[in-house]
């Protein structure tokens, strides 16, 4: 079969708002929060006029819509919300119940900085929040990543050995709000690829009853729903990468758990998320083409953790940087991401030092001088120089006191 | 499908319906709620008439009735309301402390 290339220009919320449209979800219930609600504008109005099959219900806040959500997937429809910062925070409860009951919902979170002080922009200290509730987070590099990884999210959530939400994360503003150039699938690949919703049960099926949402308090059983719902993360980490292998096949771009690069013959590397991954990116090709054995890994997955695969890629790395676009404030011990990795590599005999960069609070840009920075301190401690701080806050003011 | 739980203690977590979904319909019936209860209803056949105030009030289905005769009260899905002891007629049903009755039936 031919595939011609269908390159567009769209914002990151039009992109997610064209892969909803190609999934074409059951029920969307969705409340608009800066900077998600661009994706729920254009695929409301999709709805409205008849693009798609979906029943949009316009709720009253972030708790309705996960509720709803909730509610539409236990009756077996494929089902989607989106959402951002508060909206997420709102949501808070209705997290563990999606993840509990197994429900594979897909949503977006265009990451946005929580507050105080009040703050529209980005950063991921709001799923970063939502890290133990059971949901599968998947970073977005840029505005195709978005696109691919909320196309992929939907298999991997309804996959039999999963069935866990998904949310799929993008920087607010850095990929929402800017144009960016991408490939979109013809319809009739990604329906394909996207596949049908085979729901174990649905409450609407009377001849075949479930009940769902049950009390577990008297026989006491909830220990052994929580560790099914760990074997399903530790599932994922398969399904993400043969999910991810299917799409290269059907598509031409190929997904794992993260993306190496130059991490062959690295000895000092930088680990990201999400749009940083950009701007680092740019930096190390430079640096590599100048000989310094300087690596990225682009962390995909966040949940499920791929410990096991990074220490892997990280064997013969003298030091690693970890950025973090949220603090975990706990008093000196850095954030999530570092607190991770540094868990995973504690096993490892010939471990690589780490350190920690807390960069872009509420928006604040991680610019090529900040990047090289990080590139110059990696250097000097790979060259013998003793590690200073641990814990770094990049960018940060520190003027006159 | 029929779900036999009866050795359901014994279940690896493995065994479990994903999500807590329960698909065979009518099973609450197994599952016993009676452990709630914190005063007992005991009732006095002496003083009973047979009007069935108490088995039509009570909101479980615990008063168990044979050939149109109240008979006794179902312990395993009782939950002490005291609904029964107070619309009885003819207080043929005493409300009684829980823990003190186990420990009788314990001796």
């Amino acid at each position: 079969m031919v595939v011609t290339k269908n390159t567009v220009a769209l914002i990151g919320t039009d992109a997610v708002a064209e892969a909803m449209r190609q999934i074409n979800p059951d029920v969307v219930a969705a409340y608009p929060i800066t900077p998600q609600t661009a994706i729920v504008e254009t695929f409301s109005q999709m709805a409205a006029d008849g693009i798609v099959k979906t029943n949009f219900v316009a709720v009253e806040s972030e708790h309705s819509a996960m509720s709803a959500a909730i509610g539409a997937a236990a009756a077996g429809g494929r089902v989607m919300t989106c959402t951002s910062s508060q909206g997420l925070g709102f949501m808070w409860e209705l997290l563990y119940i999606a993840s509990g009951l197994r429900l594979p919902i897909v949503m977006p979170n265009v990451n946005r900085a929580l507050s105080a002080p009040i703050n529209i922009h980005c950063d991921h200290s709001d799923s970063m929040g939502a890290r133990d509730s059971g949901w599968i987070q998947l970073f977005s590099e840029n505005a195709q990543e978005a696109y691919d990884n909320t196309l992929q999210a939907t298999r991997i959530a309804e996959h039999p050995d999963i069935l866990l939400p998904v949310m799929v994360q993008l920087d607010g503003f850095i990929i929402s709000h800017a144009v960016d150039r991408l490939e979109l699938i013809h319809d009739d690949i990604a329906r394909e690829f996207v596949g049908e919703l085979h729901p174990a049960y649905s409450l609407l099926n009377s001849s075949k009853p479930a009940s769902v949402g049950n009390f577990d308090s008297l026989y006491g059983y909830f220990f052994e729903f929580k560790q099914q719902q760990e074997e399903g993360m530790r599932n994922a980490l398969q399904v993400i990468q043969e999910v991810g292998k299917e799409f290269g096949k059907a598509t031409g771009r190929s997904y794992g758990l993260f993306e190496p690069v130059g991490m062959d013959d690295a000895e000092i590397a930088i680990i990201a998320l999400g749009s940083a991954c950009g701007t680092v990116r740019s930096e190390i090709e430079c640096m590599r083409e100048a000989g310094i054995p300087i690596g990225m890994i682009k962390l995909r997955s966040f949940r499920p953790f791929p410990a096991a695969e990074l220490v892997r890629v990280l064997e013969g790395v003298k030091v690693v940087a970890v950025m973090d676009r949220s603090d975990s404030f706990a008093g000196g011990m850095g954030g999530p991401v570092f607190m991770e990795l540094r868990s995973a590599l504690y096993d490892m005999p010939n471990k690589p030092q780490v350190i920690n960069y807390i960069y872009g609070l509420g928006g604040r840009d991680l610019s090529i001088e900040l990047t090289q920075k990080v590139i110059n301190d990696l250097e000097e401690i790979a060259g013998g120089k003793e590690v200073q701080q641990k814990v770094n806050y990049l960018g940060l003011r520190e003027g006159e006191e | 499908m029929t779900w036999d739980i009866h050795d359901i203690q014994k279940w690896s977590w493995r065994k479990h319906p994903l999500g807590g979904v329960i698909e065979d319909p009518g099973n609450s019936s197994k599952f016993k709620t009676g452990g709630w209860r914190t005063f007992r209803p005991v009732r006095n056949a002496l003083n009973c008439n047979q009007c069935l105030i108490c088995y039509i009030y009570c909101p479980d289905s615990s008063i168990i009735v044979e050939d149109g005769n109240v008979t006794g009260i179902n312990y395993d899905f009782c939950k002490g309301c005291g609904i029964c002891a107070t619309e009885c007629p003819r207080d043929a049903i005493e409300m009684k402390d829980e823990g003190e009755e186990t420990d009788k039936q314990n001796k």
